[in-house]
Parts: C-alpha cells; sequence; structure tokens
C-alpha cells in the first residue's frame, strides 16, 4: 500500500498489523537526545520545533552524507529508548513512529487512545532504505550530530506494520507460527 | 627485538574502520544465503533478501552497511619481542579510529561520559583489551559494535549445580528475551567460565571469530551447534517477524573457573557483526 503524509484519519483507519507499505512525504527524525530536548522544551512550556500534528517521527541516527550525498546510511534504532517520551508526543498528535522493536505497553495504550501506528523499517537495511531519502535537512539541535532533528522528504520508503491503532501487534501474531522451540 | 612504527599501526586500524563498516564479513554474507534457502517465512524471505541486497548497495556506494558504525571494540596481540616506536600504542589506535571514521564518513556515536552526554564526534576512545603472547608479531582484530544489539546482551553468575543445562536455559532466554531488538537475524558470542569480566571479554573475542568457524573442542562445538539449532526454533525470525531464521551462528569461548562458580556471559550481535584482523 502506497500512503502519504500527513497522516490522516482515514488512512490510519485501513492500515493493520502487517501491512506493507511505501511511505512518501515529509518525516521528521528523532532519536534518545532529540526526544529529550523535545520533551525539555515541552515542560518549559515552548513549543517543539516542527508541527507534530498528523506527523511520522523516525528513529534514526543517519552516519555522515558524503560529498554530492543527500544523507549517509539511515536505518531504525531500537524503539523503546523513546517509549518514556512518546505517549506525550501522542497527545500532541503524533501519528506515525518509525523504528524497530517491542513498545512499553504505555506506548501502546496511547497508540490506541489517540489512534496512531508503529512502523517497522528493516534494522540494518540502512544502505537500501537511504536511497528513498531525497532531500533532508537539519531542522533543530544541530550541535547533537547524528542525534538532531531532520526534516526528510521519502519517497517510497519502505515500512511495515508492526502495531496498529487497535494494538494489533505483528511481532506477537508471527512469533507463535514459527515457534516449535520446547525446553527439555 | 622487531620495531613496529605507531603510524603503521594507526594507517591499519584505519583501514579496518572503514573496510569493516562497508563490507559485509564473509562469513555473514555465507550465512544470510544460505538462512534464506531455508526460511518459511514469506515476510523473512523478504527481508533477508533485502539484508543482501542491502549489502550489495553499501560495497556499491561504499558506504556503511548499518548506519550504527558502532563502538571500536579491539583486540590487540602484542608479542614479547615487538617494540612500538614513535608514540604509544594506545594513542596509536584511538588515532586510526578517529581517521577511520572521519575519512569514511562514519557514524560518530561516542558520548564522553555515560550521564552527561557529549559527543566526542571522533567515535573515539576505543575499547581496547591487550593480550601479551610470545614471538615478535603484533595482531590488531577490530570489532566495531552496534549497540541495539549490545544492549540485549546478559551476564548470568549461576552455580556449578546448573550445570551444562542451566547454561542453555540462559543463553536461549536471552535470545528471546533479545527479539526483534536486536535486529535478527543474529550473531552471538558466548563466555563461559573465568571471573564476571573475563566471561564477557570471552563472549564479545567469541564474536570475532567467523561463524562458519566452530570451536576446537569437541564438546563446545557441539553445544554451538545444539543451540544454533534451538535458537532457531524460538520462532523470532529475521527482524522478530516471524520465521526459522533468528540466529546465524552463536560461538562459545571457555576458560577455567573458581570451584564456586559457573559464569556465562552472552554478547547478543546483529546480522552486520563486523571483525577483520591484520599482522604487522
Ligand atoms: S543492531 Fe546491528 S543491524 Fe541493528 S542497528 Fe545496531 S548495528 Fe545495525
Amino acid at each position: 500500500m502506497v500512503i502519504t503524509t500527513p497522516l490522516k484519519k482515514h488512512i490510519i483507519n485501513q492500515l493493520k498489523a502487517g501491512d506493507k507499505v511505501l511511505i512518501t512525504g515529509i518525516i521528521y527524525t528523532a532519536r534518545d537526545a532529540g526526544h529529550k530536548r523535545m520533551i525539555e522544551q515541552l515542560a518549559k512550556g515552548e513549543r517543539i520545533p516542527f508541527n507534530i500534528e498528523e506527523s511520522i517521527i523516525y528513529y534514526v541516527g543517519p552516519s555522515p552524507a558524503k560529498p554530492g550525498e543527500i544523507i549517509g546510511s539511515a536505518g531504525p534504532t531500537t524503539s523503546y529508548r523513546m517509549d518514556d517520551y512518546t505517549p506525550e508526543l501522542l497527545d500532541l498528535g503524533l501519528k506515525g513512529m518509525i523504528g524497530k522493536g517491542n513498545r512499553h505497553e504505555k506506548v501502546i495504550e496511547s497508540m490506541k487512545k489517540n489512534g496512531a501506528v508503529y512502523f517497522g523499517a528493516v534494522g540494518g537495511a540502512a544502505a537500501l532504505i537511504a536511497s528513498s531519502i531525497i532531500k533532508a535537512k537539519v531542522i533543530a539541535y544541530e550541535e547533537l550530530g547524528t542525534e538532531a532533528l531532520r526534516e526528510l522528504y521519502v519517497e517510497n520508503f519502505p515500512a511495515i506494520v508492526l502495531i496498529d491503532q487497535d494494538g494489533k501487534n505483528l511481532y506477537e501474531e508471527e512469533k507463535v507460527k514459527y515457534r516449535t522451540y520446547q525446553a527439555d | 627485538m622487531r620495531e613496529v612504527h605507531v603510524n603503521d599501526i594507526t594507517q591499519a586500524v584505519a583501514k579496518m574502520c572503514i573496510a569493516t563498516n562497508v563490507k559485509i564479513s564473509p562469513d555473514i554474507l555465507e550465512g544470510l544465503k544460505k538462512s534464506q534457502k531455508l526460511e518459511s517465512s514469506p515476510i523473512g524471505i523478504d527481508i533477508l533478501d533485502q539484508l543482501l541486497q542491502n549489502a550489495e548497495i553499501a560495497e556499491r556506494k561504499n558506504m556503511p552497511i548499518c548506519q550504527d558504525t558502532g563502538m571500536a571494540v579491539v583486540f590487540v596481540e602484542i608479542g614479547q619481542e615487538v617494540s612500538i616506536s614513535g608514540g604509544l600504542l594506545t594513542d596509536a589506535i584511538n588515532e586510526g579510529v578517529r581517521k577511520g571514521y572521519e575519512e569514511g564518513y562514519l557514524r560518530k556515536s561516542i558520548v564522553e561520559d555515560p550521564f552527561f552526554r557529549v559527543n566526542t564526534n571522533d567515535n573515539t576512545p576505543a575499547v581496547i583489551h591487550y593480550d601479551i603472547v610470545g614471538g615478535d608479531s603484533l595482531k590488531i582484530s577490530l570489532s566495531p559494535k552496534g549497540f541495539g544489539s549490545e544492549n540485549m546482551s546478559r551476564i548470568y553468575m549461576l552455580k556449578p549445580s546448573d550445570g551444562i543445562e542451566g547454561a542453555k536455559r540462559v543463553i536461549l532466554e536471552t535470545i528471546d528475551m533479545a527479539g526483534p531488538n536486536a535486529c535478527p537475524p543474529m550473531v552471538v558470542g558466548v563466555g563461559i567460565g573465568g571471573t564476571f569480566e573475563k566471561a564477557a571479554i570471552l563472549a564479545k573475542k567469541a564474536l570475532i571469530r567467523p561463524i562458519d568457524q566452530s570451536s576446537d573442542i569437541t564438546y563446545v562445538s557441539n553445544l554451538e551447534k545444539e543451540l544454533t539449532k534451538k535458537a532457531n526454533q524460538l520462532g523470532i525470525g529475521p527482524q522478530g517477524m516471524g520465521g526459522r531464521t533468528t540466529v546465524l551462528g552463536i560461538n562459545i569461548e571457555t576458560f577455567p573457573t573458581h570451584i564456586a562458580g559457573l559464569p556465562v556471559a552472552i554478547n547478543i550481535s546483529c546480522h552486520v557483526t563486523r571483525h577483520m584482523s591484520v599482522s604487522l
């Protein structure tokens, strides 16, 4: 399925755990330090550096771009480290996250409450993913280097729905199908 | 005494930083290809295919396989008859890391303090383990280690009565808990015996051994095979999205230990497990 940002409600309503999607449009990048800074800004009553409503955040810290290139390698980082910060962002209108790995129950609850989706990108497929990034610019926290906030324009960014707005979880559903292990 | 100049060490380390990060290690490439034939999950097959494509793009475009180009872990075996000239060995290695990460456009992922997290901006310092050996050669092994998988590692101080079965249980439990967070298919390094820190270092060292090379000790090599088979029955699969390819390999190193103990360290690594050695 091809989807575009901003991530509108009617798109989210169609997305089910296990759906393969190609994302086109603007997405934002933030990881550990970027999230910490955003939450600190919010605590001080300030606005975060981009319009979070109907947006997607991609958890990534890219490698540096070579001269003439848009970005370096740019695969997902493990999402659970952002879990403490995520519900607050979902309450502000964040609708999608791209990362890898499990999420905390409180994030899933908040996703259900707010109608948001968690997408997975293939961890370590960083050079392949970079080829779907058409534009990249740092929009805040430049001093954080790889952890700075970036605005990306992506075309056909490959992802899969890991957890949908009903809380259905692809990891849990698929793992049991292939589990034959019995402790002896 | 044979003399080795620090400049040669710096050059060699810089080269290995770049080479390990852009070119997939041959044992891992073989492992991915083999597992693709055995995988039955459609999502899993597709992911393995993307990983192979990714490795090909990275090499062709001379860019990192994974954006997490790791913390540089270095094992040095220095012969007693080697003398280092022109400066300090540790400085030369760190200089090599600095140079390699800069010139290779690799990501700088190191912060100078665990709590006051300011990036050092050159990916130093490296974590360096020294071993003094006989002879006059200097062997340097480099393994840039990504932290998605590193964070899923565990150490257990088992009782002697837990025995081999206890060790198997905690190894599989650790792999099961790591799940999708560690970018499966994983490579797992296990260190058994020694002390608390010795087991951890052995586990890291186990990750430097190619996965197609099993242990020289018969029972250990059998254990590696058995655990690989069992880990692949956990159902985790490529990226944790289900399947039989959960690990590409499990390497185990052992060491004598104390009458009261059975340390087991499990160092989780991923499908871009990077390692390379050079002798100077
Ligand atoms: S765990 Fe490995 S493949 Fe995954 S992001 Fe880290 S270094 Fe890359």
